[in-house]
């Protein structure tokens, strides 16, 4: 029986994308469907360990507040967790987040502090991080950029279902980056388990680019947690490729997934151009289109 | 007219660091031209193969996005400040 909404995060399906590399493809591409998290993204697992281990270690009490950087879903989701166990939570989001994400997050009851558009996630983070020194007593601050529970859910998690979900077969993951705890923690459990597993990290072709919640590692913050041994090889997505396979995503296959989705699926399909026969790829769909619907993403031109 | 244009972070690897410019322009495309005169390795980040601004950078004159006010023709008056603001990227 479901005791409460939090007991249906994780174990998503395992989606053949056949439809988008063709049913005699050589190489088959598998997608994690993160988007039927009860909060529409991947960012439930790492949101509600995080929240649970402060539970679990005294930091987090009834009388703090959740406080966090984000530039959307992880606001999201601890708007959501924080509503189901009872917790006020306040998030730092650049300004130039979507309405769909202000929105949800107050539909949660969580509260916002805009931070300056020009300076994006890093500075959202350095704000949050500031407001949490100056006020420590009243916050359990998460910093999901530099907390191992975030990289350790997926490990525990996301990795597992997929070595389940594949019956072990899988020989490649791919995944764009964003805090890089997705990819962390799953690269580190499919490794562990099968050493011949490359996991491939997909990068923006731009530091300006388009591919909402991704990192160019070379012109941001690093986050704490980020570990480059983990990375057998970097694909390069651009903004139009990613905004292409998310339209086509969604046209072929039904799912609805976000830009972060279609730079994934846009990376598995270069990467499946250059493997054996028999390799089976694993991605992500990290996230909902439909919180992309106000940027028009999905009935414009393809000027990216 | 001279103007103000804000740079975002992540494009600052291509104009010495600085986050703030000023240039000579009446409209936004002479500023933008004007912006990849100085810095013309800015231009494929924010423009795409047919020379069209790329779908995800937002231009502001102050407040007001240039989509409501007839885009790249904008007119400007001196002292005014824009800013490029790009989709947010970089953890989510």
């Amino acid at each position: 029986m479901i005791m409460n909404i939090l007991d249906l995060i994780g174990n998503t399906p395992l989606v053949p994308l056949d439809r988008i590399t063709g049913a005699n493809s050589p190489v088959s591409i598998f997608a994690k469907a993160e988007l039927f998290n009860p909060s529409g993204s991947v960012k439930d697992r790492a949101a509600k360990a995080m929240i649970l281990d402060g539970v679990a270690t005294g930091r987090l009490s009834k009388d703090k507040t959740i406080l966090d950087a984000t530039s959307g879903n992880t606001g999201i989701a601890y708007a959501m967790i924080g509503a189901v166990l009872g917790y006020k939570v306040k998030l730092y989001l650049p300004a130039n987040a979507n309405k769909e994400r202000k929105d949800l997050i107050r539909a949660y009851g969580a509260s916002i502090v805009e931070t300056d558009p020009l300076e994006s996630s890093d500075g959202a983070f350095l704000a949050a991080k500031n407001e949490y020194l100056n006020n420590k007593e009243s916050y359990f601050f998460p910093d999901q950029y530099n907390n191992h529970i975030n990289p350790r859910t997926h490990y525990e998690t996301t990795g597992a279902e997929i070595l389940t979900q594949t019956e072990g077969k899988v020989t490649h993951f791919i995944s764009s980056l964003g805090t890089s705890g997705t990819f962390m923690g799953t690269a580190r459990k499919l490794k562990e388990v099968d050493g011949r597993i490359k996991c491939v990290a997909i990068q923006p072709d731009s530091p300006l680019h388009g591919i909402e919640g991704t990192k160019h590692m070379a012109s941001t913050i690093k986050p704490g947690i980020f570990q480059r041994d983990l990375i057998d090889s970097e694909i390069q997505v651009s903004t139009s490729e990613a905004y292409r396979l998310m339209k086509y995503l969604a046209r072929t296959t039904g799912i609805l997934a976000g830009i972060s989705s279609g730079a994934n699926v846009a990376g598995a399909l270069k990467l499946a151009k250059v493997l054996p026969r028999g390799s089976m790829i694993v991605t992500i769909l990290g996230d909902t289109g439909t919180r992309y619907l106000s940027d028009n993403l999905f009935s414009e031109g393809e000027n990216a | 007219m001279a103007v103000s244009l804000l740079v975002p972070t992540a494009l600052r690897g291509f104009t010495d660091r600085k986050a703030e410019l000023t240039f000579e322009g009446d409209t936004v495309k002479e500023v933008l031209d004007a912006l990849v005169g100085a810095y013309p390795d800015i231009k494929p980040h924010m423009f795409d193969e047919n020379g069209q601004l790329r779908a995800f950078i937002n231009v502001f004159v102050g407040d007001t996005n240039i989509k409501s006010t007839g885009g790249m023709a904008t007119k400007l008056s001196d002292g005014d400040t824009l800013m490029l603001v790009p989709a947010i990227a970089g953890g989510r």
